[in-house]
């Protein structure tokens, strides 16, 4: 068969018009998605703009007090605490005032307590995050509805540049599977484990938020961890904000973290 | 043709070997696979229901599923009105199928093992305990 050029153009043009077409019938007729009026969000829900931490360690004042919040969110989401120091995973933990602001030039008079102060460290839920541009599968991703930065396990492929992207190290990867070696002292039933390959990180307690209740944390501080809107200026935290001195990690980056540290109390700042 | 009750011989022979599983079998009921839905908490229910009916689960559970979990955790949808019976569920596979379906190894093993599928919803989500047999 012989064809010239105007024949084989027109050939061309209807077959792939022909393909498309039936490409997206075909997608339109697939079933298996939800219909949006059979999904909804739990009316006891708490709702935000814009989730955010104020964190006072100043009422945080023996070890055992930071050991609690620790714990208690540990406990709660499967954290494995593993022997191996390399093999570390957290979602919220303390470290000293030069670890925390390593950006804050050092020096030699400023407050001495303040100084030798730990601080309690977790996920910021930056409004601009760099660990979201960097992941390649959209696994860890920013909550449209509240701000929150979110961590979809299925789709992590453990890849790990979040964690290269994130500047305040808050993600861990499970170097080994978690339920190994007993890592996982105490198992909460309602809530999954991770398996060996995928990374973790803080999620504020989205699981407890779904259902009306504050993060862990925030609940077994005593008041050092308030968490609130950051966008309602008449919110706790934007209140606290206001009346006192607060800094946060690492703000020259522009990641716009989440979390304001408080440093000195309201009536000398 | 040269041989030919040789060659008719080994035709037969190999025919016969070649369907000899199944002509054994030949008759013979397949073993049904029956996952179980025998356990105290769905005997406990006054009406028996699942989420969905029972054909619509068996058929599409995996797509129910899937769909399940991006709305819980991409969307941060938790409630599920049933098509079938406008009953509202809490979206959780580790909260509310397995609350009822408390014998996973009787029930979703039970095909799962029979059609060699292997869903690695177990690496994360923790199976309720069950005596082991």
């Amino acid at each position: 068969m012989s064809m010239n050029r105007r024949q084989f153009l027109k050939l061309a043009t209807v077959s792939t018009i022909l393909g498309a077409g039936s490409a997206t019938a075909i997608n339109s007729l697939s079933r298996g998605n939800l219909e949006a009026s059979q999904v909804s969000p739990d009316p006891k829900a708490l709702k935000a703009k814009r989730w955010g931490f104020v964190v006072d360690v100043s009422k945080l004042t023996t070890d055992e007090d930071y050991q609690k919040c620790i714990d208690a969110c540990h406990n709660i989401h499967n954290v494995p605490s593993h022997k191996e120091p390399r093999h570390e995973v957290k979602w919220i933990w303390k470290d000293t005032y030069e670890h925390t602001f390593p950006n804050v030039a050092e020096d030699k008079i400023m407050n001495r307590e303040l100084q030798e102060k730990n601080f309690l460290l977790f996920c910021n839920h930056c409004a601009n995050p760099a660990c979201v541009r960097v992941c390649p599968t959209q696994a860890t991703f920013k909550r449209k509805s509240d701000g929150l930065v979110m961590q979809d396990m299925h789709r992590c492929i453990g890849c790990r540049f979040c964690m290269a992207a994130c500047p305040f190290g808050a993600r861990s990867f499970n170097y080994v599977d978690p339920r190994k070696d007993n890592a996982i002292k105490v198992e909460n039933k309602e809530f999954p484990t991770r398996m060996i390959g995928v990374v973790e990180k803080c999620t504020a307690c989205y699981e407890r938020l779904a259902i009306g209740e504050q993060p862990k944390c925030a609940e077994e501080s005593n008041g050092a961890i308030v968490f609130g809107d950051l966008e309602d200026p008449n919110s706790e935290v934007r209140k606290l904000i206001a009346e006192k001195y607060t800094i946060r990690r690492k703000p020259e980056l522009g990641t716009q973290p989440g979390i304001y540290y408080v440093i000195g109390g309201g009536e000398h700042a | 043709m040269y041989n030919s009750g040789k060659i008719i011989a080994g035709l037969a022979v190999f025919f016969i070997l070649a369907t000899l599983p199944f002509l054994l079998n030949l008759g013979k009921a397949n073993a049904k696979i029956e996952p179980s839905i025998d356990t105290p908490e769905i005997n406990a229910m006054p009406k028996k229901h699942c989420v969905e009916s029972k054909e619509f689960m068996r058929a599409e559970h995996m797509q129910l599923l899937n769909d399940w979990r991006d709305e819980v955790v991409r969307n941060g949808n938790r409630i599920y009105t049933s098509n079938s019976n406008g009953n509202q569920f809490a979206i959780s596979l580790q909260n509310t199928c397995m609350k009822c379906h408390s014998n996973k190894k009787d029930f979703c093993d039970k095909c799962h093992n029979y059609m060699a599928v292997k869903p690695y919803c177990w690496g994360c989500h923790i199976a309720p305990k069950e005596d082991k047999s």
